[in-house]
């Protein structure tokens, strides 16, 4: 098998704080590709999927404040094949930089219409696509006045184990991200630039939305044989 | 090729966005995630293949978990937490059981792959980094 050219970040980068004492010191055992790679990926039945999940501005009796925006893109395998039918789950802080989670306790306003969690599953294509606003930046304790730059976290399954994703994408121009620790970690800006969306045109629906689109490509090949 | 879309953490704020699923089975599973430090990390989120079943909890304040299972010779499990920037793979062995994954992993770590016994659950710790750090794979 070739090797992949990859951009992962390490598990320890000290200027995140948080990994110092949660990175492994051993290298993680690498398993022979049947063992793992091509070991099948979970099926996700037990977690429902409707269809008003994909549209978080439709989720309370009101629309949410901030800026309302369409989120899409395709997702494909290292081959360029798309990956059909895969979970894409996704959540973020609201317009004003606050998570519903009680452990957030950044003093900025929760929204009652406003939950940040959407899942939908890809279509024939490999597309997603969510209906959000826009989240605002936020403070972490990391070091000195500290900034999180906006971003959606995104959780995707695809057809293997190891193709299993939990990433953020962030937002093309925000000031924050040349001083964010965490997408800092991937050292080449190759890699920085792959978790950044690009504001879309084509997508943005007049009077109405700003789209953003962003790709995403999982690890792995799918299990069919290449061409020769 | 394309090149694989990078891994970012998890983050503290996960629950709203991926919540508990249940694996299915009747055996109990019970165990504690902890720092390089020996302390109870209380944000980790763990995932468990079993087949094409997907179980998913969180870990509390005191850093412990508790999921069911069927039984079977091993479970896959993927950690998640603040402060890795990349998720984590193990396996989780039932007792007793052997097979080429676990014997080609240095006997001194084996055991950290292996459940325990307790009565009538299954007890499993998953440790992140120094002694008796947990064997992850890739």
């Amino acid at each position: 098998m070739p090797t992949e050219l990859d951009f992962e970040p390490p598990y320890l980068f000290p200027d995140y704080r948080a990994t110092r004492l949660r990175a492994p010191r051993h290298e993680p055992v690498r398993l022979p590709d049947e063992w793992f790679h091509h070991t099948r990926g979970p099926a996700f039945g037990r977690i429902p999927i409707r269809p008003e999940d994909a549209d978080l501005t439709r989720q309370h009796a009101g629309e949410p404040l901030g800026q309302r925006i369409i989120l899409s893109g395709r997702v494909t395998d290292s081959d360029g094949r798309p990956v059909r039918g895969t979970l894409v789950e996704v959540w973020q802080a609201n317009a004003a930089g606050r998570y519903v989670d009680p452990a957030d306790d950044h003093p900025a306003p929760l929204d009652p219409n406003f939950t940040g969690a959407g899942r939908c599953l890809t279509d024939d294509e490999g597309r997603y696509r969510f209906v959000t606003v826009k989240p605002g930046a936020y403070p972490w304790r990391n070091h000195e006045n500290a900034w999180r730059p906006a971003h959606v976290h995104f959780s995707l399954f695809g057809p293997s184990l190891s193709s299993r994703l939990v990433t953020q994408m962030y937002f093309p121009g925000d000031p924050l991200i040349p001083i964010d620790p965490i997408l800092g970690s991937i050292a080449d800006p190759r890699g920085r630039d792959l978790l950044i969306s690009r504001f879309d045109l084509e997508t943005t629906v007049p009077e109405w939305a700003l789209g953003y689109t962003w790709d995403v490509v999982l690890r792995g090949r799918n299990a069919t044989p290449m061409e020769p | 090729m394309s090149i694989a879309t990078p891994s970012q953490t998890v983050g503290p704020f996960f629950g709203v966005g991926l919540g508990r699923v249940d694996a299915g089975g009747t055996m109990r599973v019970e165990g504690q995630v902890l720092d390089g430090a020996g302390e109870p990390v209380p944000d980790a989120l763990l995932e468990v293949v079993q087949g094409v079943e997907l179980g998913r909890v969180r870990t509390d304040e005191e850093g412990a978990f508790a999921f069911t299972v069927s039984p079977a010779s091993f479970l896959s499990l993927t950690v998640f937490a603040r402060g890795l920037l990349r998720h984590l793979n193990t396996r989780m062995y039932f007792p007793g059981v052997e097979d080429e994954v676990l014997a080609s992993i240095d006997p001194g770590r084996r055991g950290t792959l292996i459940a325990r016994r307790e009565g009538e659950v299954l007890r499993f710790d998953i440790r992140l980094q120094g002694p008796g750090e947990t064997v992850f794979f890739e």
